[in-house]
């Protein structure tokens, strides 16, 4: 809350926009923050990432190992970008080296006190003027010494001589479990201001790493796990979902399907930043849609890209051909890019930020995935749905046309867990269905839903062939297509149900023109 | 016998060695140098050189050059020799490196840590 003039705990921001988010603005300045988490969470990673990402920000910062020697950090380190090495001959980054060095035999004898560590800091810190601290990690700290009454009373002291050299800081510890007590010694967390859990669970047989806030001392921050990835050249990247602002602009202009019948089914066509999905079982038409979508889109000079997770990218041009959509010529052009991958190679959260690094690399118009059901099976269901929270709001962020397809189970009628998940998520929704008919299999199109627009209600039966989509006429006289049962109903019977319900309607019109307008 | 790296020295010296060479070298390796790390003028840097003072003079009988080096005033010296804890003692000299963290108020295990062999009942560097 800021009162009148200023906030009363000022915040840094951190540099790692993610991770600014939910932090609200960013760590709190000039106070220590403990991160918390098993291992192989990636503590070291954020420890390094938080002053790399002030680095880049103008401002210094001073590395304290504990546990893994200057050069293995330096090592390790390079594959994330960061060449340490370089930023310290630059006087931008220094270590404070406190690993235990096993070729020295040490005597306790006596009392102690950590009195040359605080020294070694704060020269580190004088020298290169750091505005960063970074202290990986607190638990080894104990391993080094016998005395562990000792370690703990020192660990105050260096966290409040820290506090003093008017840096900000992050001190990692190990805890032993993912959801037991905050660190392993119990009291790594009275040290620090602030305290931030990194969390790597095993759930359904898939890892999933998350980044709680659970206490800002004194100012505000969002509460709850945030999934978080880590990936090469890049480093810690949060997903801040719940906090994601749904403030995105709206856009009233209308952009082509690629199927002039599907515009005027839609009421003019998709809008620019929406996002459409396309439903049906298999052999329905989901790809033909994508790739009349993505053909559209070439047509008017539009970027297009399509991540496909089902098939080839020989197999996808094979097709289009099929359809008359020549797809090596929109390459050629750049106005396609297809990326072909297993949805298995990587974990939601990475292929979120994969995704998000693609588009942004290409900067396409418009964006179709095929299809979110191979991706279903990748993560829990919960990290499926961060997965199309975080893409769709992205793809509007950026304002994108954006087109998924999803699979359902069964061929007739029925829905997917897909589109129950996520239906609400987008705009609009284009159910593709088999109606059989007289022994005869047809196929059938509705736009169930379109948001800020109206549209066509009909359940229109169409062909598949050269030239892609044939829309033909509404199937007039059946019932039960989506239930997947239909039957056919005589004229006769549509008829008089016509004619009820524009009796029922008038006289319902009548009635409320006879009370007074309130 | 295969000499056991550095500590196996004096054994390596007599085998090898006539007498005279033999106390040249004792000579030599027998001199101790050592360096203490303090921070600032605290009570316990003062019982640390106290204790160590007083078993210098007891046990090496001026067998040893002693430095006295304060962190606040030599930070990069603690860096150098990445050091965490104050008082730390170090032996430079005679071979092995070794290293005392304490106000060294236990005798025995300063004697210990240093490896000074002359009158302790079970030398830790004795016959292999």
């Amino acid at each position: 809350m800021t009162t009148n003039n200023h906030p009363a705990v000022e915040k840094l921001r951190t540099g790692i926009s993610s991770l600014d988010i939910i932090a609200k603005g960013g760590l709190p300045k000039n106070r220590t923050t403990l991160i918390s988490g098993t291992a192989g969470s990636g503590k070291t990673v954020f420890a390094v990432h938080f002053l790399a990402a002030g680095i880049e920000l103008g401002e210094p910062g001073v590395f304290v190992t504990f546990e893994e020697s200057a050069a293995d950090v330096r090592a390790n380190m390079l594959s994330f970008g960061w060449d340490l090495s370089a930023w310290e001959e630059a006087g931008k980054l220094a270590f404070v080296d406190a690993s235990p060095d096993p070729q020295i035999e040490t005597v306790e004898s006596g009392g102690f006190d950590l009195g040359a560590l605080v020294a070694r800091i704060q020269n580190a810190v004088n020298k290169i003027k750091a505005k960063r601290v970074s202290v990986d990690s607190l638990g080894a700290v104990f391993s080094q010494f016998t005395d562990q009454a000792m370690v703990r009373g020192e660990l105050f002291r260096i966290a409040s001589a820290l506090k003093k050299m008017g840096v900000t800081a992050v001190l990692t510890a190990e805890r032993t479990d993912d959801h037991g007590p905050v660190a392993r010694f119990g009291v790594e967390e009275f040290i620090a201001d602030n305290v931030m859990i990194l969390r790597n669970a095993l759930e359904d047989e898939t890892r999933r790493r998350t980044i709680e806030i659970l206490k800002f001392r004194g100012c505000d921050h969002q509460k709850g796990e945030y999934p978080f990835t880590i990936v090469p050249q890049g480093g810690v990247i949060v997903i801040p979902l719940s906090a994601m602002q749904l403030s995105m602009k709206s856009s009233n202009v209308r952009i082509s399907s690629g199927n002039k019948e599907l515009d005027e089914m839609c009421g003019g066509g998709f809008f620019r930043d929406s996002v459409t999905l396309v439903s049906g079982a298999t052999g329905t038409g989901k790809t033909l849609t994508v790739s009349q979508f993505l053909q559209g889109g070439a047509a008017h000079g539009e970027k297009c890209l399509l991540l496909a997770f089902e098939e080839s990218r020989d197999q996808l041009v094979r097709n289009a051909n099929g359809w008359g959509f020549d797809f090596e010529k929109m390459e050629r052009d750049g106005l396609l890019r297809v990326v072909c991958d297993y949805p298995d190679v990587s974990g939601l959260e990475d292929w979120l930020v994969t995704i998000q690094a693609i588009i942004t690399d290409f900067g396409p118009q418009r964006v179709a995935l095929d299809s979110l059901s191979a991706l279903e099976n990748v993560g829990t269901i919960k990290a499926f749905r961060e997965f199309v929270i975080g893409l769709t709001s992205f793809i509007k962020h950026k304002e994108i046309t954006g087109m998924f397809t999803s699979t359902t189970g069964s061929l007739m009628g029925g829905d997917s867990i897909t589109e129950s998940h996520i239906s609400t998520l987008t705009d609009s929704i284009v159910l593709l269905r088999y109606v059989e008919m007289f022994g005869e299999m047809k196929r059938g199109l509705t736009v169930l839903k379109m948001r800020g627009s109206a549209h066509d209600k009909a359940i229109r039966e169409f062909t598949i062939g050269k030239g892609g989509m044939q829309m033909g006429r509404a199937f007039r006289n059946v019932t039960g297509i989506l239930t997947g049962s239909p039957m056919h109903v005589s004229p006769g019977d549509v008829e008089r149900v016509w004619t009820q319900y524009d009796k029922d309607v008038g006289d319902m019109r009548r009635r409320s023109e006879d009370r007074p307008a309130s | 016998m295969q000499p056991a790296g550095p500590s196996g020295l004096g054994s390596w010296f007599v085998t090898r060695y006539p007498r005279k060479h033999f106390d040249e070298a004792e000579e030599f390796l027998s001199k101790y140098i050592l360096t203490l790390y303090v921070t600032g003028t605290s009570p316990r840097t003062k019982i640390a050189i106290d204790n160590l003072d007083r078993i210098c003079k007891q046990e090496l009988d001026g067998r040893y050059e002693l430095e006295i080096v304060d962190v606040l005033e030599h930070p990069q010296r603690a860096e150098d020799e990445k050091i965490l804890a104050t008082p730390t003692l170090i032996k430079q000299l005679p071979p092995p490196l070794r290293r005392v963290i304490g106000d060294l108020s236990d005798k025995d295990k300063v004697l210990l840590g240093l490896e000074v062999r002359s009158d302790l009942p079970s030398s830790p560097n004795g016959s292999t």
